[in-house]
């Protein structure tokens, strides 16, 4: 593997008694796309959103183990988890823009971040690396909501862009969009990874395959495998694994 | 298998013959049941709409000739025809403007709590009852309470910062709930969008979900204002009087209101005691429909902004 960007140890999450995640260890590369598919209720989410500290909004949600982000545990006591979700941005299942202008949702977390430098060309920029700027040039001022579904999701993708952050968690990105949408996501994804490491959630095994480098497959709160995409899709070693991508449940 | 299609089967209520055997849809009784319930429903508005029309008609002619410039600006007076409303006019005014100053930040702020901060475990679950509870303790018992606390404890004598703070617990619950249920209906994802931008807590609800609930507090706000507005009996206690020939010129000045100075008229026996009752009744909705639109016009603007 290249440069490790996160290390997961021994992580384990609980919903009240349920335990959604199983002693986890894995790491992640930067400027790599990793994904992590499995059925739902696997627990690949529930990874993705302790990546960020996320979990904290769930009332009853505990977290034991650690997640090294270059090499600092974000669970240690003195660090601020909206210090975390700053340099660790997040996209949704469901786009979920503010109902702002268009210009606003973007400019959203450099304002409250107290963002020095020219916000306008900041929200030019963003909205460009999210491929969305040609579309809506014209128009920065209207609704947000006034956008299609698969504008929604790149304009949430350029609103964390905007952040300049380090990591960009996907949580299904896709899975509210139509096929043509989708692809577009998939090509910004491929375009994104130069700048940062992409960790992605799909139960979409052809778009893992095309688009991921690592892929990692979850089952019942456990990690089966994990290891290079190709790999895993052509040679599982886990016969669980092979199962789930030959489609045989799930 | 291709049999034909009998076009007369739609209109007749007829059915095929295969469903015929399986089903007995009854179709003229179910619709005759759905026009009846459709009337019914209907009906029940005619009779507000109705009593609604009688009763301001009613009040309408009783002040006919009654409502004038000096029916405003004068004081009472033993005699009908000198008689006027001003006192109780600005004592209105400004207990409503205690009430709303005390009693939106409280509510607003207690119901952010209870939403965006509690944890949902008993302490949350007890609030939660008392402050329902409380929205349906009868008015009267908060006039007593506003005369223990306030007039004797905090020793605010008879005065009209007495009769807001009064007022203002007694449409406490009702801004709390109303505020609650906006709040509630923000949709998580976006407070999950705000929080994994870098926003803290205060930023998500100060610049996503208040901006975006407003409209719904608005409403509960109006709802609770006409409440209070309108409120008799909490004031009596507390000392509201029904003879004053002042008006408030500050916070412990004594006071009179509109419902009290109308319900003071309507027990004379003169009967033009009964015509600026009535008169007075006019001001009243005057005034309770200008504080209505304002905070509709505020609402409206703000809803603009917010496309679900």
């Amino acid at each position: 593997m290249n440069n490790i960007i996160l290390s997961i140890k021994n992580l384990t999450v609980k919903y009240g008694t349920t335990v959604a995640l199983k002693n986890i260890s894995m790491e992640i590369a930067q400027n790599r796309i990793t994904a992590l598919i499995g059925p739902s209720g696997c627990g690949k989410s529930t990874l993705l959103r302790s990546l960020n500290r996320m979990n904290d909004l769930i009332e009853g949600a505990s977290v034991s183990g650690q997640v090294l982000y270059r090499g600092e545990d974000i669970y240690a006591p003195s660090v601020d988890p909206v210090a975390v979700r700053l340099q660790i941005g997040m996209v949704f299942q469901k786009p979920n823009p503010f109902p702002k202008s268009i210009f606003e949702n973007v400019a959203f977390g450099p304002k409250i971040n107290g963002y020095r430098g020219d916000l306008g060309s900041l929200v030019k920029q963003s909205l460009q690396g999210a491929g969305l700027w040609e579309e809506v040039k014209d128009r920065l001022h209207d609704n947000a909501y006034a956008l299609s579904g698969g504008q929604q999701q790149r304009l949430c993708i350029a609103r964390a862009l905007a952040l300049q952050p380090e990591v960009l968690l996907l949580d299904e990105p896709c899975s509210a969009l139509d096929p043509i949408a989708t692809l577009r996501i998939e090509e910004l994804i491929q375009e994104l990874k130069e700048q940062l490491t992409i960790v992605i959630v799909t139960h979409n095994m052809q778009q893992a395959s095309r688009i991921a480098d690592y892929t990692a497959f979850f089952l019942s709160g456990e990690l089966v495998e994990y290891g290079e995409t190709e790999k895993v899709f052509t040679a599982p070693v886990d016969k669980r694994t092979e199962d789930y991508i030959t489609g045989r449940f799930g | 298998m291709n049999r034909q299609v009998d076009s007369a089967t739609l209109s007749g209520g007829k059915l095929m013959n295969r469903q015929e055997e399986m089903f007995t849809p009854r179709l003229k009784s179910r619709q005759l049941r759905n026009a009846i319930f459709k009337w019914i429903f209907f009906g029940a508005n005619v009779v507000g709409l109705l009593a609604l029309v009688l009763l301001l008609g009613d009040v309408v002619r009783d002040s006919w000739g009654w409502l004038d410039w000096d029916f405003i600006t004068s004081f009472p007076s033993r005699f009908p025809e000198k008689a006027g409303i001003k006192a109780a006019l600005f004592g209105t005014i400004w207990l409503m403007v205690i009430t709303a100053l005390v009693a939106i930040p409280v509510g607003v702020a207690t119901a952010v709590f209870l939403e965006e901060y509690a944890r949902k475990n008993r302490f949350y679950a007890a609030i939660q009852t008392n402050i329902s509870n409380l929205a349906g303790v009868p008015s009267i018992v908060y006039g007593i309470l506003g005369l223990t606390i306030f007039v004797r404890w905090m020793m605010l004598g008879r005065s009209i910062l007495a009769g807001g703070l009064t007022m203002a617990l007694l449409i406490l619950p009702i801004i709390i709930v109303a505020a609650q249920e906006s709040l509630r209906s923000i949709p998580n994802s976006w407070r999950h969008a705000s929080l994994a931008l870098g926003a803290t807590r205060w930023q998500t609800i100060r610049y996503v979900v208040l901006p975006a609930s407003l409209p719904g507090i608005l409403t509960g706000v109006i709802l609770a204002l006409s409440r209070a507005i309108g409120e008799t009996a909490p004031l009596i206690p507390v000392g509201a009087l029904t003879f004053i020939m002042t008006v408030p010129k500050d916070f412990m000045d004594p006071f009179t209101v509109l419902p009290i100075q109308i319900y003071n008229w309507t027990s004379r026996p003169q009967d033009e005691f009964r015509c600026i009752a009535a008169a007075g009744i006019i001001v009243l909705l005057i005034v309770l429909l200008s504080m209505n639109a304002t905070a509709i016009f505020l609402r409206n603007k703000y809803q603009k902004k917010v496309v679900e």
